[in-house]
């Protein structure tokens, strides 16, 4: 397993439209993520547990650009990732902030 | 002076059919006289197709073949579209063949290379199905070729069955230049349901201890289509689909399109396009294509070769499949080929590797794979006389207002910028150029030139070549959509932006295409007893993919 936690500028969400959502699910190139509200209002919080090694840097650049692309100040993400590809990253992430946002 | 003489192939293939005649009493010849057949009419040097297609297999005739004495049968030059059987290999290991011509050695891919590497054996060239038959008409015409059909009567009328494939192409090059045609059948039967190959095209059937070998190789489980692959797929149908209003294509045989499939019956429907497209396929009879039928979206589909288990659900359609009086489907891989070469408005299809001018190869290190259908489906028809709108169109963007009116082809990719194990499918060099080398080939294996690429789709977006105005706008277009390969991370993200703006690259979001949509709850079916039940039960899958 590696871990880190990124700490990603990004605008702020209005507080009172974020729900709790949880997206995906643990399985062979899939991941989970668990989307909540924090206090850090104008940055976007990632835990990553990945039982990949060595693409640090990949999701380093997938995280960037999921916190360029949505206003997600203010929401802390937790991955569970079981090796799943940058596209299916990108997708889980999108669905769950569109799902926490709806 | 001397005299010319004008039927020396015909005169040789008497002296064949006369050292044959010992154990042979007519045409119907009894199978443990196979092996001295084969010794007898197969002649040193031998130009030999052993019917070899992408589905049906003479594999009994296979099997005997690798049977004969090295020291008779040797030097033969296969030309064949599949090397698919092991026994096609150990014939090359047996050191009975010294030149091959083919298109397609999937399954053998490694071993093939392997023997190339060792010098074992030389390839003459890796064709494309159309372009291999059309030699066989100039100048690689078989002397010898084993078939494989369904059933013959007691003449030696042969029936195929739904698996036509090759066959007719085969034969008539053969039987028409001085060739000798064997088959192998499942059964000799007084009456045949109808005559596929006539006869006297034919010099030997034998009955095949066992039926002939089907791969079933167009089957795509729905259980293992990926939330990636849908929302490839709609972007598919709402940027390209719906945009060029396709209704006649040619879809590749992978995951990707298997999508796509699917998603006719729910989300195609659901943006009011049925009826507006994907009415007039090329295309074998994919199961995955069967909700769509159903739906009433497909007007019309003709085949390559069938399918194992579409048998009773084509022969049930007459409408939408081409069927013959006998009520069982025909296909036929070389008419198949010309119609989506010169009938189709659009391929897509999938791909291992894109490199930066839009070049594209299955080939990797150590696999001499081929071709196939793809590059014929895969290539603008520079011979196509006729418009269409979504033809126009193309032709329209890719070579602006010129003084003559002129198409083009949509050809596509639709891939995920990481396969399995991470590997980018974006590169800056194909593994083609290495195989090439170590191969001795003149050419790198391209499976479709950059030329001809229209469009790439990704799960990031559509890259629209045609509209890119300079080697560099097509270069950065194709990096746009490259994901997080190092392709794609080594973009210049301000000309990205503004090939963004001119529509260009198009994002999901531009098409407005909601990601939390791309589920597989969208998928028309997700498995394959659906599959089963949306078909009436005329869908008799194979045991492999029986998983209830």
């Amino acid at each position: 397993m590696e871990q880190f936690t990124l700490t990603l500028p990004s605008s702020t969400l209005p507080q009172d439209i974020i729900h709790t959502a949880i997206c995906g699910v643990v399985s062979s190139g899939n991941l989970e993520v668990l989307v909540e509200p924090t206090a850090t209002r104008n940055a976007c919080e990632i835990v990553v547990n990945t039982s990949a090694h060595g693409f640090r840097d990949i999701w380093e650049a997938v995280l960037k650009d999921f916190a360029e692309r949505h206003s997600v100040g203010g929401l802390r993400l937790s991955i569970n990732d079981a090796g799943a590809t940058p596209a299916v990253v990108s997708l889980r992430l999108d669905q769950a902030f569109e799902t926490c946002a709806a | 002076m001397t005299t010319k003489c004008w039927d020396t192939r015909a005169r040789n293939r008497a002296e064949r059919l006369a050292r044959a005649a010992s154990f042979t009493a007519g045409r119907i010849v009894s199978s443990e006289h196979i092996v001295a057949l084969l010794e007898a009419v197969i002649e040193p040097g031998d130009r030999v197709c052993i019917e070899g297609n992408n589905q049906k297999q003479a594999d009994f005739l296979a099997r005997s073949l690798v049977k004969t004495d090295p020291a008779r049968v040797r030097e033969l030059h296969l030309v064949q579209s599949v090397l698919a059987l092991p026994e096609h290999i150990d014939l090359i290991e047996r050191g009975q063949v010294s030149l091959i011509d083919f298109s397609f050695s999937g399954p053998q891919a490694n071993r093939l290379a392997r023997l190339v590497e060792s010098g074992k054996i030389t390839i003459g060239a890796i064709h494309t199905y159309l372009e291999l038959f059309a030699r066989y008409f100039v100048d690689l015409t078989p002397r010898v070729a084993l078939i494989a059909a369904q059933a013959a009567d007691r003449d030696g009328n042969l029936y195929t069955g739904p698996n036509t494939e090759d066959t007719p192409a085969i034969v008539e090059a053969t039987a028409f230049k001085g060739g000798i045609v064997i088959a192998q059948v499942n059964e000799i039967v007084d009456k045949l349901p109808r005559v596929d190959i006539p006869a006297d095209w034919v010099n030997f059937v034998i009955q095949a201890p066992t039926p002939h070998y089907i791969e079933p190789l167009f089957t795509r489980d729905p259980a293992l289509i990926t939330e990636i692959q849908v929302l490839m797929g709609m972007i598919a149908i709402k940027g390209l689909y719906a945009e060029y209003g396709i209704t006649r294509l040619n879809h590749g045989i992978g995951f990707d399109t298997a999508a796509i499939e699917l998603l006719l019956p729910t989300y195609a429907a659901d943006l009011g396009l049925k009826g507006k497209i994907c009415t007039h396929w090329a295309l074998n009879p994919h199961p995955t294509l069967i909700p769509a039928i159903e739906a009433g979206f497909v007007e019309s589909v003709h085949s390559f070769g069938s399918e194992v288990g579409m048998e009773r659900y084509t022969a049930a359609r007459p409408d939408i499949f081409f069927v013959g009086q006998d009520g069982s489907m025909r296909s036929n891989r070389a008419f198949c080929q010309a119609a989506g070469h010169y009938a189709c408005d659009l391929f897509i299809g999938s791909t291992l590797q894109i490199d930066l001018q839009g070049n594209s190869s299955t080939a990797t290190k150590g696999r001499i794979a081929g071709f196939g259908g793809a590059p014929n489906m895969g290539a603008d028809a520079r011979g196509r006389r006729h418009a269409s709108p979504a033809w126009l169109r193309a032709g329209r963007e890719g070579r602006g207002n010129i003084a003559m009116p002129r198409g083009q082809k949509l050809v596509v990719q639709i891939v995920e910028t990481f396969r399995e194990h991470m590997q980018p499918t974006f590169v800056e060099r194909l593994d083609a150029w290495d195989l090439a080398a170590t191969a001795n080939m003149e050419l790198p294996p391209v499976m479709i030139y950059g030329e001809d690429l229209t469009h790439i789709i990704t799960e990031e977006g559509i890259a629209n070549l045609l509209m890119c105005t300079t080697p560099q706008e097509r270069e950065q277009a194709i990096r746009g959509v490259a994901g997080y390969t190092p392709v794609g991370m080594a973009r210049d993200l301000r000309m990205v932006a503004n090939l963004r703006d001119r529509g260009i690259i198009r994002r999901p979001e531009d098409l407005g295409i909601r990601k939390r949509d791309a589920t597989r709850d969208l998928l028309a079916a997700r498995s394959i007893k659906d599959l089963v039940h949306i078909s009436g039960g005329l869908y008799d899958p194979p045991k492999q993919f029986r998983n209830w």
